[in-house]
Order: structure tokens, then C-alpha cells, then sequence
């Protein structure tokens, strides 16, 4: 619903500019133009794309995630102390943060479901709740592959080049969301 | 260096699932499969947000926007013709991808403005749906302070992202 408005609200907010800057013939140009480059997009991600979900599964088969859930197994039992004495909690988390590690987004979703189901109790979220969702809706994706595709798809000859920054900015983006979770924590003591 | 990353990693998986007697290339035409699927999924939604995305770009209302907002990103650091990504980011991640391959487009993929936008994408989330996800399916209704925090680490995100562009490449 709210991409319904969000969506009316550029409609109409370039509706107006062009008005008013009187580019009505560029606006409605634009308007087949976009819809084409919607669909060139959608083509010239579809090999990375494919490949790249391709060897995520891969990666997870021949043992690779099982290997970063165990070097992330410290780490996730400070995170999550639950989950030290229980092993289906253990599991969940670590198969939903590999996942999410390796960009298996369809495959990180129903564990980290499973994970939030273990913690919650009740209807108001505990603190190792609000730590697994903002682990979740912080990316913590070691190889961004779409975003690759997409500047591979814009003529760029390295398209990973961007892999150190993202590496940098991604931890330091989830490193400070779980400091303010942290923070926020000790502040709201209501669970 | 970061040139055999990629091509070592393929080498390395193939290798290790043969290494334990299991089908890899079963399992990266499953995989390949599904990545397809996902493409499907949100191909409509790229070629209406593109089209949307086109008319804002020449009708001169992206460039009012980011305008309009350069002076609070520029507090952090933030390119203001990166306004409307870091505006939509949290909330959609098909628009956010749109919105990134738009502006990669337009400024051009090495560009600051291309790179920064590349960086963001890369390394945040569509914050607003998955904590839906989540805590919806856990039955939470009083999500405390889940909200504010995960928020928080978009903006440090948003701004890691324009500094690192500046700096590292």
C-alpha cells in the first residue's frame, strides 16, 4: 500500500514539474522510453543474476556456509545467549545469517522466520528479537551480486571493484545498528 | 588481486562439491533456477518504476528533489542526487534497484554519484519490509525499539557509503 502512494506521489510530482518547467514533450517521450528500460534492465540482469544465485546454492552445498557458521558461532553466541542451549535456535540463526551472507535472500528469510519464532515470547520483542531483525534488515551480503549486475549492465568494466567499500560500510552499518539496539535496550526496559 | 577473487570462488565451490562426492552443477541449475524466478518476480515492477523514474529525471522533478534535499545530506556527507534512493531504500527494494540503475545510468556507473549509489545498494536493506516480515510472523506486536535502531544503521549505512566511495575508489 505504501509503494501505491509513493508511487502516485512521483506521478503527479513530475505531472507538475513538467508543467511548470514546460517539458511536457520530454515527460511524455520519457514515459515508453522508461517501460523499455525497465525491461533492457531486467535482461541485462538476468545472466548475473542466474549465475550468481547459481553458485549461492553451490556455495551452501559444498560446505561453505556450514564453514562461515562455524567461524560466526562465537560471535552469534554473544549475539544471541538463547541460542548456546538451544540447538534448533543454533541452527536457524546461523543457516539464516550464512544465507544472508551469501545473497540466498530466499533461503535466509524462512530461517531467520524460524530463529524470530524460537525467541519471541509473547507479543512484545525481547532484545536477542530486535538484534536478529536489525542483523536482518542490515545487509550484511559478502558478494553483492545484483548491484554488480546492474553496473555490468551500465558499461562498467569492474563491476567489483565496489567489494571493500561495501565490505566496510556494511559492517560498520550493521556494527552500529546493533550498538543503538544496544543502547536502546538498556534505555527501554519495558520487556 | 580482487581481479581472481570471483573466478577463484567458482573454482574453489566446484572443487569442494566434488571433493564430497556431491552434484554442484545439479545444485547451480537449481539455484540458477530460482534467481530467474526472483528476476520474474520483480521485472514488472522495475519496468513501472523505471517509466516513473524517466518522467521524474525529464520533467526536472529529480532534479527539484534532490535539490530540496542536498542541504540535509550534505550534513552527512551524502550526494544529494542520491536523495530519492535513500528516501525509497527502506521501503521498497525493487524501486531502490530502479532508482540505483537510473542513476547509475545517468551519472554513469564509475561516476561519485554511480559509485555511492552502487555502495548504498549494496549494503543496506529494505528495512520497513523485513521487519514486517518478521515480526509479523512472530506474532509481535510491540516491536520497542527495533524500528529506530534498524533505521540507524541505514543512515550510518548512507553515510559510509558516500565516504568510502570518495575514499577507496
Amino acid at each position: 500500500m505504501v509503494m501505491s502512494w509513493v508511487f502516485a506521489g512521483m506521478m503527479l510530482l513530475s505531472l507538475l514539474a513538467a508543467i511548470l518547467t514546460g517539458n511536457g514533450a520530454a515527460l511524455s517521450a520519457a514515459v515508453g522510453d522508461g517501460a523499455q528500460k525497465g525491461i533492457t534492465l531486467a535482461l541485462s540482469l538476468a545472466g548475473s543474476l542466474c549465475l550468481w544465485t547459481g553458485l549461492g546454492k553451490l556455495m551452501e552445498l559444498c560446505g561453505i556456509s556450514a564453514m562461515l557458521g562455524k567461524l560466526l558461532q562465537p560471535l552469534l553466541g554473544r549475539l544471541f545467549p538463547a541460542s548456546k542451549t538451544n540447538e534448533a535456535l543454533r541452527g536457524c540463526l546461523s543457516g539464516n545469517i550464512c544465507a544472508n551472507m551469501l545473497g540466498l535472500g530466499n533461503a535466509a528469510t524462512p530461517m531467520g522466520i524460524a530463529a524470530a519464532k524460537h525467541l519471541a515470547r509473547g507479543d512484545t520483542a525481547n532484545d536477542e528479537l530486535c538484534r536478529l531483525v536489525v542483523l536482518n534488515t542490515a545487509s550484511i551480503q559478502l558478494i553483492p551480486a545484483t548491484v554488480a549486475a546492474v553496473r555490468a549492465a551500465n558499461g562498467c568494466r569492474t563491476p567489483f571493484d565496489i567489494l571493500p567499500a561495501v565490505w566496510i560500510t556494511s559492517f560498520l552499518s550493521a556494527g552500529m545498528g546493533l550498538a543503538m539496539a544496544w543502547l536502546l535496550g538498556r534505555l527501554w526496559k519495558n520487556a | 588481486m580482487l581481479d581472481y577473487l570471483v573466478p577463484g570462488l567458482m573454482v574453489l565451490c566446484c572443487a569442494l562439491a566434488l571433493g564430497k562426492r556431491r552434484d554442484g552443477y545439479a545444485a547451480l541449475l537449481e539455484g540458477g533456477k530460482e534467481g530467474l524466478k526472483t528476476l520474474a518476480a520483480i521485472t514488472p515492477a522495475l519496468v513501472m518504476l523505471l517509466t516513473c523514474l524517466t518522467m521524474l529525471r525529464a520533467s526536472g522533478a529529480m532534479e527539484l528533489l534532490s535539490r530540496a534535499l542536498s542541504p540535509a545530506l550534505k550534513l552527512f556527507g551524502i550526494p544529494g542526487e542520491t536523495a530519492m534512493l535513500v528516501l525509497i531504500r527502506p521501503i521498497s527494494g525493487s524501486a531502490a534497484l530502479a532508482i540505483g540503475a537510473e542513476l547509475m545510468a545517468a551519472h554513469g556507473p564509475d561516476s561519485l554519484v554511480g559509485r555511492t549509489a552502487a555502495i548504498m545498494l549494496g549494503s543496506t536493506e529494505t528495512t520497513f519490509y523485513t521487519l514486517s516480515v518478521y515480526f509479523s510472523a512472530a506474532g509481535i506486536q510491540k516491536t520497542r525499539y527495533a524500528l529506530p535502531a534498524a533505521l540507524f544503521a541505514d543512515l550510518v549505512g548512507f553515510t559510509a557509503a558516500s565516504w568510502s566511495a570518495r575514499v577507496l575508489l
